[in-house]
């Protein structure tokens, strides 16, 4: 039961009519770096509110700048980007974003880094030490308040990039490929803790990965993006059940077909 | 999901904390030792004797009670210390901001930028006697000795500091709203401060060259003036226990800077 919606410029249209519901959209991106490096070609796209979308491509695509460009972190050469229909140049409360690199401060504690974006914003240091001990709980890292980055394992410190993200309170997290420096055990981990986190906490996340298993476990819409110039290329919308244990969501037909599907779609960028 | 029992990373770094503090007991006695080392050569060199000129440990330790006891070492440092001081604070404080303007603007590095890497080349000991001409022999003869040698390398030091901040950091500060003056202060600040400090660290070194030499090359004052004239009566003593003073002095002073840096600035640097 894969859903597979080929976009030519003929059904465009149908994306129009879904932007109804989608929190960001973007249209007519183009980024063209110094040196004539064409990165992102044409690029239209909707977010839909609560959904999990994956940008998936091959290396070198486009999918970090797409996901700067949404973040506010870059300005296109052309094209919009609309947060709940207004237009957007900046980063804003809405957004939140989890650094590949996870960009925590090393000389802050975990606390203070998990609190940081509500420090930016003015909140006085008992409430957001209040708030950031939430998050901090949430996601598995209670009793390390007081410990310094380098006193963390990679794992861990990505749990704290993604407290910090999620104590702001934003609609949209947006995640670059947060688990690439962290350990195939604490990814899996961290891959069901995401879908556990999505139950609670109810919010649109935009996630890149080149990993095709992650994006089909994770995701309600996976947009394939080709080779540079980056465009969309398809989008899927995998039908899985994701009520069972990750074992049987892994051995699970639509699961393995969606896998394969989207092998063969990004097969054409394979030399 | 609890990390701290299926983490074995977790379980060893509950551990660290009293490791931490054994390893810093253990570098205190190393380094003991090692003084210890230096001053015992030293008492057997001063016996042998190498040199009629070369004293004892012992007798320059003598020699020093001898002139704190009189009160010439005090009158001596109260004398060194009031130019060192002023040009030291100075060269940091001009120092640090215009470094931190030059990464923080391109504007301003290529106008300064140039004149700080040719003071840095230059043997600024061949420039005094020409400040003395210029200035004559009171303090700000002096304080400009002092802030020539500082000045520079705090200046390039802060400057590169800043150049090289960690461009993440950045890009998480503005995603997470913080303003440009949030920026620089919780951001570029503390992630360029190890390179600062060094810089400081190493301006603070020159500078008491800039004040000795000044010393010894303009006029014979404070501790340029007791090694002059302990030399120039064949005290050898005293003039060895002039000469280690300031350096244990300038040493004591750099060890505050870094106590201070970390237990101020980069809590996180403590013990490692
Ligand atoms: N600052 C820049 N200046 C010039 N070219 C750049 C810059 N940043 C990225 N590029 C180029 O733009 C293209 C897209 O880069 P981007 O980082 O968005 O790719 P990506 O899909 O995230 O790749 P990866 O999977 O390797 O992370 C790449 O070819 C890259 O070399
Ligand atoms: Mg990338």
């Amino acid at each position: 039961m894969v859903a597979v919606t080929k976009l030519r410029a003929a059904d465009r249209h149908g994306e129009h009519m879904a932007s109804l519901e989608s929190i960001i959209s973007v249209r007519g991106i183009n980024k063209v770096y110094p040196g004539q490096v064409h990165a992102l070609k044409d690029v239209d796209l909707d977010f839909p509110a609560g959904a999990l979308t994956t940008l998936l491509g091959p290396s070198g695509c486009g999918k970090t700048t797409l996901l700067k460009i949404i973040a506010g972190l870059l300005e296109p050469n052309t094209g919009d980007v609309l947060v709940k229909g207004r237009k957007v140049t900046a980063p804003g409360p809405e957004r939140a974003f989890v650094f590949q690199d996870f960009a925590l401060l090393p000389w802050a504690t975990v606390l203070r880094n998990v609190g940081f974006g509500l420090e930016l914003r003015g909140m006085a240091e008992t409430k957001r030490n209040e708030i950031a001990r939430r998050y901090i709980d949430q996601v598995g890292l209670s009793g390390f308040e007081d410990k310094y980055p380098h006193e963390l394992s990679g794992g861990m410190r990505q749990r704290v990039g993604l407290a910090r993200a999620l104590a702001v309170d934003a609609d949209v997290l947006l995640l670059d490929e947060p688990f690439s420096a962290v350990d195939e055990q604490n990814r899996r981990k961290f891959q069901e803790d995401l879908l556990r986190l999505r139950e609670i906490e109810r919010k649109t996340f935009i996630f890149v990965t080149h990993s095709i298993e992650e994006a089909v476990y994770l995701s309600d819409r996976i947009v394939l993006l080709s080779r540079r110039p980056g465009r969309v290329s398809q989008v899927i919308t995998p039908q899985i059940d994701r009520s069972g244990s990750p074992e049987e969501i892994r051995r699970d037909r639509a699961y393995l077909d969606t896998v394969e599907e989207i092998w063969q779609g990004l097969r054409q960028f394979v030399d | 999901m609890d990390a701290r029992l299926e983490d074995p990373v977790a379980a060893q770094m509950a551990a660290q904390p009293g490791e931490a503090a054994h390893s810093r007991r253990q570098n205190l006695w190393w380094r003991l030792a090692s003084i210890a080392l230096f001053f015992g050569a030293w008492e057997i060199a001063g016996r042998v004797p190498i040199n009629l000129a070369f004293p004892t440990f012992s007798a320059t330790v003598a020699a020093f009670f001898e002139m704190v006891g009189d009160g010439t070492m005090l009158k001596a440092y109260g004398l060194t210390l009031q130019p060192l001081i002023v040009g030291i604070v100075l060269s940091a404080v001009i120092g640090v901001s215009t470094g931190v303007a030059m990464g923080l603007r391109k504007s301003v590095e290529w106008m300064v930028a140039p004149v700080f890497i040719v003071l840095q080349a230059a043997p600024v000991a061949a420039v005094i006697p020409m400040v003395t001409f210029v200035y004559g022999i009171g303090l700000t003869a002096k304080v400009i000795s002092v802030c020539l040698l500082a000045l520079p390398v705090i200046v390039l030091n802060s400057y590169k500091a800043v150049a090289n901040v960690n461009p993440s950091l950045v890009a998480m500060c503005r995603s997470f709203l913080g303003s440009p003056w949030q920026q620089i202060v919780k951001i570029i600040l503390p992630d360029a401060s190890p390179v600062i400090f060094a810089g400081l660290r190493l301006g603070i070194g020159a500078g008491f060259v800039g004040i000795i030499l000044a010393e010894l090359l303009i006029t014979p004052t404070g501790i340029g003036d007791l090694i002059t004239y302990h030399r120039a009566v064949a005290n050898y003593a005293h003039m060895y226990a002039a000469i280690a003073s300031i350096i244990a002095f300038s040493a004591l002073t750099l060890s505050g800077l870094q106590w201070v840096e970390e237990n101020w600035v980069r809590p996180e640097k403590r013990g490692s």
